[in-house]
């Protein structure tokens, strides 16, 4: 029986405040820490299966041509091979997250170097690899393409511009501004499993094991990709080794694993190696961003203009929304914004965790803290002066906003009020600063079904398509659960990541959590009202804890009330009117104090805090992790992080985890996490917000700025690698 | 080319293609994916195991150079139920979130403070001779050859402070 909600109005009730069970927010251990930890976790690459042989990718050599494949009968006869496969389904790239639809697809012609346009099967890992690398590939007939951002054709995404008052006249009135350019470079998710799948068939059903971040959409792309219909294909994925936006879309392995699999009746292991993840998979795009801020002379401002360039493939329509939290975070009457696409053939550009905040609120707060400076106020007394009261342009109010109090707590914790004037503070051959940045991110409800059920001896059982990629799935999922239905934690089974079970919104865009978890809630309620029924007591009046139903002064064991019985609900959650009603949005605050070494220009973080409003916490262990590996990508954004495109062809230079610097235990100090209490009605049910997300969104400036404080030095283009600090020393 | 190879106290004889790794030789014939393959490449320490007591990174050897070894893996550190207080304290300090490069951490981990006990220096220990203390500082330090990229390395850190105060 399905239950459906559609979240068309503020849930006031905050049901899971009264729950006797106590587990929601908990810093609950995961409940499958002990595979992981042990190594008895299965992911993608991992299942043994009868008769089960390997492929290998190969890639296009360059960047525009018809793929020749040259040796390709000399290669199918190497010992093991089995087959070389240049397929007119396999991906030209990812496809977007939710694109529920199979992307560009074609081996025939190369569009970007790096591109995947055959795949080699042979009996063993080897004797593929050897084979794959033997294969001759030349382009023919190509032509000279774009592969430079600053000078491709660009198109303006008309959608995106904004032209509110006269920010012109803002910026000539004002007692201060600031007009600055900074750029970002393309990014990297570099989760630490390379995608991999393998592909089974029985008959004309497919099972693919994958590792995705959101499988009902990855489930239809794969079936468009392959022109079959949805019901034949199953997608497996419990454990996913990281994705950070890279597993949204349905990437190229898994095409090219079911389309061997088929041709050879034997189920195909594909793997993409490192090279491969960096070089096929997504980038988060490069941008060029111009901020001006105009101000009075108490820093209140009147304009705010955001200006940017992104760029993609041919083809695709995802340009990474920069200005997504620049609508939203500061006031200003006069506003001005704008978004351009550059057409170029690099490889293809998408999510990467935060995609647009991660860059724009960044840029934003390197901006705000130059304006600080130019008013000659404190950067924490600069933003508290220009939160706005109601939405900019919109003027909507906003749900829970704890803004404010997350600037001044963090300030408090981290210690703020020591900041050290620019260039003052000075440790040994070390130069000490202190830096802050706001963070937001937008918060969204996302469809998403789950079925609950209680069975006859007192536990229960969660069933849904839901991904767990590091996030805390399996715990959160349990918890709520568990207090809904006044159950233990260990008497509540999870089971995820299937497509054979209810589709969930996924993993993605941080609304995992909160669409999955209300899902899980609906279902949960629905049970409890029958459970009520059968006690012939209104569902309020009982009070559910440690598998015992407490009602009227009476208790029973949950095992008496079920008599045998299971009681089996689907919970199905769709956005309402409560996500256009009001704006809906995360907030927090960053702190950092680095230390500059004055001779070289290397920059270490010696402490960071962030304090975050995300609505309810589901679990405060689980929750604080995520904002943690969010600060970490910004440690990582603001330092070392850059993806290098060779300027005559557009490929990827620093391909491999060597060359591609994300930060490592020691250039992280032990980062701390305030999460402040905050419940947002207008959210969901569960009155949680998204929280996977926030960490990383704004959190390099913080590091940027205190560069600035340490050393006098702005490093307008990202990462501030040593040679950009060093020249301003 | 056959090898025998002392795995997790067990000899196991292998008969493998020679430019088998010695990583694939655990996870594609020998059923132990617990070792995880990151890069292949020697650049991720996803692949850590120990070889004679001391940790390696399992894709940059091939299984054929072993012949007589003994190599533990994270399967044979502990197993659900029965954890080494590494592992125990990994899952209470959520020194993971999604685990793909949780093994590799533990196995590093085990073999560190076994470095660190026979007075093994590092490159922020003070004095060459006399040891470390077990700060924060020389974790990181030692744990840097084991990317994560979920970033759980403060909470590895205070796993691995966890479990050596417990004599891990
Ligand atoms: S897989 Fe061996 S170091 Fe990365
Ligand atoms: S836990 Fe995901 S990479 Fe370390």
């Amino acid at each position: 029986m399905t239950e459906q909600f559609k979240m068309d109005a503020p849930a006031t009730e905050r049901r899971l405040d009264d729950m006797a069970q106590g587990l929601v927010g908990a810093p609950l251990d995961r409940p499958e820490g002990a595979l992981k930890v042990t190594g008895t976790a299965t992911y993608a690459n991992e299942w043994q299966i009868e008769g089960m042989v390997h492929g290998v990718m190969v890639r296009a050599p360059g960047n525009s041509g018809r793929v020749v494949l040259s040796n390709r009968e000399a290669v199918a006869k190497m010992p093991g091979v089995l087959s070389v496969i240049q397929d007119d389904r396999l991906l030209r790239n990812p496809a977007q997250g939710t694109a529920n639809k199979a992307p560009v697809q074609g081996a025939q012609h190369a569009t970007y170097l790096g591109q995947l346009i055959a795949i080699v099967v042979a009996e063993s890992f080897e004797q593929a690899r050897h084979a794959a690398q033997a294969l001759k590939v030349t382009l023919e007939n190509g032509e000279m393409v774009p592969v430079d951002p600053a000078t491709a054709a660009v198109e303006p995404q008309e959608d995106q511009t904004l032209d509110q008052g006269n920010l012109d006249g803002a910026m000539s009135e004002a007692k201060h501004s600031v007009d600055v350019v900074y750029t970002t470079p393309s990014h990297s998710s570099s989760p630490m499993e390379p995608h991999a799948s393998i592909a089974s068939w029985e008959g004309e059903d497919l099972t693919l094991r994958a590792s995705y971040q959101m499988l009902k959409y990855n489930r239809n792309e794969l079936a468009d990709s392959l022109r079959i219909h949805p019901d034949r294909v199953r997608i497996i994925s419990p454990y996913v080794g990281g994705g950070f936006g890279s597993k949204l879309g349905l990437a190229p392995e898994a095409v090219a694993a079911a389309i061997a699999a088929k041709e050879l009746g034997r189920p195909v292991s594909v793997a993409l190696h490192r090279q491969q993840v960096y070089e096929a998979t997504m980038r988060r795009s490069e941008t060029r961003q111009r901020l001006r801020l105009a101000a009075d002379s108490d820093g209140r401002l009147s304009g705010f203009g955001h200006d940017a360039r992104v760029s993609n493939l041919p083809g695709e329509t995802f340009a990474e929304p920069v200005l997504q939290a620049s609508h939203f975070l500061y006031a200003g009457a006069n506003r001005k914004m704008s978004l351009e696409l550059a057409r170029l053939h690099r490889l293809c550009a998408g999510s990467v965790r935060a995609p647009g905040e991660a860059v724009g609120v960044t840029v934003v707060e390197n901006a705000m803290d130059e304006l600080a400076h130019e008013v000659g106020i404190d950067p924490v007394e600069l933003r508290l002066r220009n939160i706005p009261e109601k939405d900019p342009e919109s003027v909507k109010d906003y749900s829970s906003r704890r803004f404010r109090e997350a600037l001044q707590s963090g300030a408090e914790i981290f210690g703020w009020a020591k900041r050290p004037g620019v260039k003052e503070r000075r440790d040994g051959e070390w130069l000490i600063g202190y830096g802050m940045a706001s963070a937001a991110r937008i918060n969204a409800l996302m469809e998403s079904q789950a079925r609950v059920t209680l069975l006859p001896d007192g536990t229960a059982r969660v069933e849904t398509d839901m991904t767990d990629i590091g996030t805390g799935t399996y715990a959160i999922l349990g918890q709520i659960a568990g207090d809904m239905l006044g159950l233990p934690r260990d008497k509540v089974d999870v089971i995820l990541g299937d497509t054979n079970l209810p589709p969930a919104a996924g993993s993605g865009g941080s609304w995992g959590a909160s669409s999955s978890g209300t899902s899980v809630y609906i279902a949960c309620e629905a049970i409890r009202r029958q459970l009520a029924d059968r006690l012939d007591v209104n569902e309020h009046d009982l009070m559910l804890k440690d598998a015992r139903a407490t009602y009227a002064n009476q208790t029973k064991a949950l095992t008496d009330v079920l008599q045998g019985d299971e009681i089996a609900k689907l919970g199905h959650v769709l956005p309402g009117e409560t996500s256009d009603a009001v704006r809906q949005a995360t907030f927090g605050a960053y702190f950092a104090e680095v230390a500059v070494h004055a001779a070289s220009g290397e920059t270490r973080v010696r402490r960071m805090h962030g304090s975050f409003a995300a609505g309810r916490i589901l679990n405060a262990k689980t929750a604080r992790s995520q904002c943690l590996g969010g600060m970490t990508f910004g440690i990582g954004m603001a330092l070392t992080e850059e993806l290098t495109f060779d300027p005559r062809d557009g490929h990827v230079v620093n391909h491999n985890l060597a060359e591609y610097h994300i930060p490592v235990n020691a250039d992280v100090p032990q980062l701390t996490v305030e999460l402040l209490e905050e419940r947002d009605d207008w959210a969901s049910p569960l009155q949680a917000k998204g929280i996977g997300e926030l960490g990383i969104c704004g959190a390099a400036a913080a590091i940027t700025n205190a560069i600035y404080n340490a050393t006098g030095v702005r490093v307008r283009n990202y990462p501030a690698t040593l040679d950009k600090v060093i020249v301003g020393l | 080319m056959q090898t025998n190879v002392i795995i997790n106290g067990t000899q196991r004889r292998l008969e493998l293609d020679p430019r088998t790794t010695l990583l694939d030789a655990l996870r594609h014939h020998l059923g132990l994916s617990g070792s995880k393959k990151g890069c292949d490449h020697g650049q991720c320490g996803a692949c850590t195991v120990m070889v004679n007591g001391r940790r390696i990174n399992a894709c940059l050897t091939l299984a054929c150079m072993h012949d007589g070894d003994e190599v533990t893996t994270i399967e044979g550190i502990g197993q659900p139920g029965n954890l080494s207080a590494l592992q125990e304290a990994f899952v209470s300090e959520d020194g993971f979130q999604c685990g793909y490069c949780t093994p590799g951490q533990i196995c590093s981990a085990t073999a560190m403070l076994e470095e660190i006990r026979n007075e093994w220096p590092s490159h922020v220990t003070d004095d060459l001779v006399g040891g470390a203390e077990l700060t924060n500082e020389e974790i990181s330090e030692r744990m840097s050859g084991n990317l994560c990229r979920c970033s759980a390395y403060p909470n590895i850190v205070e796993a691995i402070r966890k479990a050596a105060g417990k004599g891990a």
